[in-house]
């Protein structure tokens, strides 16, 4: 379990905090979306669940280990796999395999055993077969499936997105967003996804709504798509197909607040 | 620009030099180096040349893939040939007459001694990079230099410096590409104007890319960080290289036999 | 041996008029863009900016304003105001013309410029960030912008922004806006260009679009934006959806209220 226990965080003596008094739980098999505006601490939050920053006031705990504690900071991270949002900013191999090794050989893994991690992990977002393609010769969309494979190469329990697909086009979104869903649901990792997408919402089993550092919301995905003030206060819209469900309830129709594509919407209508 | 569509020249195809241990290949090219700086005639020239034909001839590499490093040297190897003919107003006898200048037959034989030695510089030691993978190549430098560990040179991050450099070159080049056209578009003229106006035309260029890979680098520290890096001690490899003992064999059996020929010829 | 980027594509764009090029990443949206802007000639065919060349001599100069895909990575200016003014100087105006025509443009990315013009452009959140390097080039006054992904990466209040700063500049130029955005567009285009693997899949207004959009989306030559997807997978279970598509989700809400059975109540 990943659990943030009052944590308040100031990048700057004297600045707004960044992080105000938030308390949240991750569990191994959930996906939690934290969603907010820009600005919001949603990436801050991000990097204290990996230990990359650490809190000022109150505790980051990850299966036990306090984050504050330098000899838990290797374990923690092994444990926790990061997936930012530009690819290019992540890639560090010259070729796909060799980035992909990356951590397990941070790690001291046994040489055999980087073989084995490194196919299964390319496996997981399909990108066998590219091992010794150069990581510029990649598309956006293989890029960021390539860093997500590096982070999987650690086997970490948990896995941390910031926003992943905001340099993506939709294609490359769809594709991305279908294995953070197998990762948490099918494989049982602890899902943590930022977004500043509502489409992202429906999709996923608790979201936690962070306004200026405080944490204004925690609950299930329906009752905050069905209150259009708290959408707006955590600068989310509701995507084309959501205001679509909304204009069908307002003639009658019922159609559930978490229907945010063309699919659900109709599928509601015609059961 | 032309976007760079590789790292280096490496050509993947399967040979004995491929095959071979890369610290073993760099010991080789240093030995090659060496050797070809204590030759003093042209018959040992000649022998290094044919040892450079009979490397490529074994490595299956394309002959004009390897001869592609002297076009990048051209000029210096131009430059080298001129400054050693060329005489001005010599006593000695000449071959030819230019105004105040004059090709002086010994000046001429040293010229093309030099000239012939860089050449052969240039693709002996290209035939490393030519068979040799980029990330093979810097962990057989980092294997190569690894007992400057002892007298405290962070070797391991050496070699992780220049595995990021590599891997972010086409990146960094594409990265300039785009704002050199961004920019052009704003109305910036890269040909216009005496040369200082050009030169501060590409302030628009350099101070955003700057910032760009001094931000980059910040972001992949992180993301490094994130995957357990805290330096090279305790790394282990996915390829892991060691010397066999037919590199041994081939290191020094080759190494010693250039350096004699060096020497001797 | 070189690629077809695009084959036979014509387009013709009016001041006032907004043009939306759509099509999967690769089918040449790109390239259309610098075509369009003089960056690149056309192998066959010609490129013209109200009847003179795009390119070259006797091109209008700053008579087409392009903003690339993260066109924040241009900053290279102190502050806001140095940094949008580029493009209007160098275009020859003075020092108040260039003012004006920033304050001008920050104004219609609403973006305040007493707040914003002093402020450095790497101190921006991506969303303001975005909007001042539109005003970069908007401060320039073109006749004709083209836009690459201008929305991309984008939360809800930036897309709301370029939304806006879209409308104000119709007001006197012509508009190309390429974007997988087609929901946030579409509605506002007063004509459409599809590509698909360089080639034109459709070309012609909304209207003529809403037509022949399955017969396009099951050839997968088009993607639908959600709203109309719905009415077309609706179709497909055997409702009764009459009439045309619709892009408006109130519309497209009452169409299918209607064919569902007029909703519970």
């Amino acid at each position: 379990m990943i659990s943030f226990e009052s944590v308040t965080y100031r990048y700057r003596e004297g600045d707004p905090p960044a992080l105000d008094d938030v308390t949240l739980r991750v569990e191994p098999g959930e996906i939690v979306a934290i969603v907010g505006a820009n600005g919001s601490g949603k990436s801050t939050l991000a990097l204290m669940c990996d230990g990359l920053l650490v809190p000022d006031e109150g505790r980051v705990m990850v299966d036990g280990l306090d984050s504050a504690d330098a000899a838990s900071t290797w374990e923690i991270r092994s444990r926790v796999g990061m997936v930012f949002q530009d690819p290019d900013d992540q890639i560090v191999g010259t070729v796909v395999e060799e980035d992909c090794a990356f951590g397990p050989e941070n790690l001291g893994v046994p040489s055999a055993e980087i073989r084995q991690r490194v196919d299964d992990a390319l496996g997981s977002v399909g990108l066998t077969g590219l091992e010794r393609r150069e990581p510029h010769l990649l598309s956006e969309g293989q890029k960021q499936r390539l860093a997500v494979a590096g982070a999987l190469a650690m086997r970490p329990r948990y896995l941390v997105f910031d926003e992943p697909t905001a340099m993506l086009d939709p294609e490359c979104r769809r594709s991305v967003m279908g294995i953070v869903e197998r990762l948490g649901h099918e494989q049982g990792h602890g899902v943590l996804l930022v977004s500043h997408d509502a489409a992202d919402v429906a999709r996923v089993d608790r979201v936690i709504g962070l306004r200026q550092g405080r944490l204004i919301y925690g609950g299930a995905p329906g009752d905050l798509l069905a209150d259009a003030d708290l959408l707006a206060s955590l600068g989310l819209a509701l995507p084309p197909a959501g205001r679509l469900a909304a204009a069908l309830r307002r003639l009658g129709c019922a159609v559930p607040v978490t229907a945010l594509d063309a699919e659900s919407v109709v599928a509601a209508l015609w059961p | 620009m032309r976007t760079i569509t590789g790292i280096g020249q490496y050509v993947p195809v399967d040979s004995p030099v491929h095959r071979l241990d890369p610290a073993a290949k760099i010991g080789i090219v240093t030995a090659f180096t060496v050797a070809l700086f204590l030759v003093d005639g042209f018959r040992g020239l000649a022998t290094m040349a044919a040892v450079v034909v009979l490397a490529v001839a074994v490595s299956r590499v394309p002959p004009r893939a390897a001869m592609r490093g002297l076009a990048a040297v051209g000029f210096i190897v131009s430059f080298t040939l001129l400054a050693n003919a060329l005489r001005w107003n010599p006593a000695t006898v000449a071959l030819l007459r230019l105004g105040p200048l004059a090709v002086d037959a010994a000046g001429l034989r040293t010229g093309i001694f030099f000239t012939v030695r860089i050449m052969l510089l240039v693709t002996g030691t290209s035939l490393l990079t030519l068979t040799t993978s980029p990330v093979a190549l810097t962990g057989g430098i980092e294997r190569a230099l690894a007992p400057l560990a002892r007298v405290r040179v962070p070797v391991g991050e050496l070699a992780m410096t220049l595995t990021i450099a590599l891997r972010f070159i086409p990146t960094t080049v594409e990265e300039a590409d785009r704002i050199v056209t961004a920019q052009v578009s704003r109305g910036v003229s890269f040909d216009r104007g005496g040369p200082l106006a050009r030169a501060r035309a590409y302030a628009p260029v350099l101070v955003p890319l700057f910032y760009q890979l001094f931000r980059r680098a910040d972001a992949l520290a992180t993301a490094m960080e994130a995957r357990c890096y805290h330096g090279t001690e305790g790394r282990t490899r996915l390829h892991e290289h060691r010397m066999g003992p037919s590199d041994w064999a081939v290191l020094l059996l080759v190494s010693t036999a250039l350096l004699a020929a060096g020497w001797a010829l | 041996m070189a690629s077809r980027a695009l084959e036979g594509v014509s387009l013709a764009l009016e001041p006032g008029e907004l043009g939306v090029g759509l099509g999967p990443t690769g089918s040449g949206k790109t390239t259309l863009l610098r075509a369009a802007a003089g960056l690149l000639a056309p192998t066959s065919g010609t490129v013209t900016v109200d009847d003179r060349p795009a390119a070259g001599r006797g091109s209008p100069r700053g008579a087409v304003g392009l903003v690339f895909q993260r066109p924040e990575a241009q900053f290279f200016a102190p502050s806001v105001e140095e940094d949008c003014a580029f493009g209007p100087r160098n275009l020859g105006r003075s020092t108040e013309e260039a003012r004006a025509d920033v304050r001008a443009a920050l104004r219609a990315v609403r973006l305040d410029p007493d707040e914003f013009g002093s402020r450095e452009p790497w101190g921006l959140s991506g969303g303001e960030a975005r909007r001042a390097a539109l005003a970069g080039v908007l401060a320039m006054r073109p006749r004709y912008l083209l836009l690459d992904e201008p929305t991309a990466g984008l939360d809800a209040a930036g897309r709301a922004a370029v939304l806006a700063a879209v409308d104000v500049v119709r007001a006197g130029a012509g508009l190309l806006v390429v974007t997988h955005d087609s929901d946030l567009f579409l509605g506002r285009a007063d004509t459409v260009l599809i590509l698909r693997a360089g080639r034109v899949a459709f070309s012609g207004g909304v209207a003529a679009l809403l037509e022949e959009l399955p017969a396009l989306a099951a050839a997968g030559a088009a993607e639908p934006p959600e709203v109309v997807r719905a009415q077309m997978l609706a179709r497909e279970r055997g409702a009764m959806l009459g009439g045309r598509l619709e892009l408006d989700p109130d519309a497209a809400a009452a169409a299918l209220a209607r064919a569902a059975g007029g909703g519970a109540s």
